[in-house]
């Protein structure tokens, strides 16, 4: 059995990575794969918190390099989903504790014991991104529908086929139907279309999110939410399942719309 | 922007903008050279042609391009309005 080793990463900040990471891997435990989150941001740790594991942290990654710990004592069990574990970043160093040699290193560790190693990288295109990098065997890159952020894609995506690790595939977060109803947001066929690259998810703005990061539990692991749902699916993606892409609704379906789904009976 | 306005293409949409602006500096991005040096070739361009031809500036284009897999290109689209003396009839 091989252990895959994805990496979730964006160039931009704050476009949702953490999230990403936090529900991929609990949806993956969920479906009964031995999960490792890595909480690459070392000195801005935050996984710990988006999955509610904070109380928890003994030892951190820093520690596993730095031969203070073992690799195993620092992993955290989430005790709600057995099959998840988090190794958290260290909050008092930075990106330069660890280099992509060790990152690698420490992995490979992982490798037979677990299904997944999930990697949540920093921003940025620095050591932190290298470290994080370093030893995916694939790519998720997170962006959201603004200039920005997909400009900041089209670098990490250079980047990552220039160390052979291409191409990674897309997820699209916070997509807001009602504004790219209006012709207001990119959509996803504009994405794809600067970007040519290949789309695993599309994640709607959602409130819940904000709730669920609140309590500190992931929002998979809360019932039928849309971000939820979508999730899911890219984790289902993962796995090899074929999952169709969802149509987002919007809050106040058009004429046209409502005729469509009255008649296929879902009106 | 009401939808009359749509209907008759009055406006643009701020995503087709958005998508526009994103081809435009990505095409710089990825190609590593700047858009105001491309800028600075066209005028440069403009110098030597006026020598001897008398071009359309207005209407003059010099684009990068960028290929998926191979070459950068600049390519350049400069209409003659005539041929200076001592070469033209
Ligand atoms: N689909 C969504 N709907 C609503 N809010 C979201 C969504 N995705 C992310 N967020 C919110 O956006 C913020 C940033 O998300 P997150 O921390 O996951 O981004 P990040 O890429 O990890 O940021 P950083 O670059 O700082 O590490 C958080 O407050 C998160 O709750
Ligand atoms: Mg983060």
């Amino acid at each position: 059995m091989t252990t895959r080793v994805v990496t979730i990463t964006s160039g931009k900040g704050g476009v949702g990575k953490t999230t990403t990471t936090a529900n991929l891997a609990a949806s993956l435990a969920q479906a009964g794969k031995r999960v490792v989150a890595i909480d690459a941001d070392i000195g801005l740790r935050n996984l710990d918190v988006v999955l509610g594991l904070e109380n928890r942290i003994v030892y951190d990654i820093v520690d596993v390099v730095e031969g203070r710990c073992r690799l195993r004592q620092a992993l955290i069990r989430d005790k709600r989903l057995p099959d998840l574990n988090l190794l958290p970043a260290a909050q008092t160093r930075d990106k330069s504790a660890v280099r992509p040699d060790q990152m690698i290193h420490l992995v490979e560790q992982l490798y037979n014991d677990f299904d997944f190693v999930l990697i949540d990288s920093p921003a940025g295109i620095e050591q932190g991104f290298r470290n994080a990098i370093a030893p995916a065997k694939e790519i998720l890159i997170v962006t959201t529908p603004e200039v920005s952020a997909v400009r900041d894609a089209d670098r990490i995506i250079g980047l990552i086929e220039a160390e052979g690790k291409g191409p990674g595939r897309l997820i699209l977060n916070r997509i807001k139907p009602d504004l790219v109803k209006r012709g207001d947001m990119l959509d996803t066929h504009d994405v794809l279309d600067i970007l040519a690259i290949e789309l695993i998810g599309i994640v709607p703005e959602d409130e819940s999110i904000v709730v669920s990061t609140n309590k500190g539990v992931p929002i998979v692991m809360n019932g039928a939410t849309p971000a939820g749902v979508a999730y899911r699916n890219i984790a289902r993606r993962l796995l090899g399942e074929e999952v169709p892409f969802q149509v987002l609704k919007t809050t106040h379906p058009g004429l046209l719309d409502r005729l469509f789904r009255f008649a296929r009976g879902q009106g | 922007m009401s939808f009359l306005d749509r209907l008759f293409g009055q406006e643009t949409r701020s995503k087709d903008i958005a998508k526009q602006r994103l081809q435009l500096v990505l095409v710089h991005d990825r190609a590593g050279i700047p858009a105001a040096l491309i800028e600075l070739i066209k005028d440069e361009i403009i110098q030597v042609i006026s020598k001897h031809l008398e071009i359309d500036r207005e209407a003059m284009e010099v684009n990068l391009t960028v290929a998926e897999k191979g070459q950068n290109r600049l390519v350049a689209d400069i209409p003659i309005i005539h041929v200076k003396e001592p070469y033209g009839t």
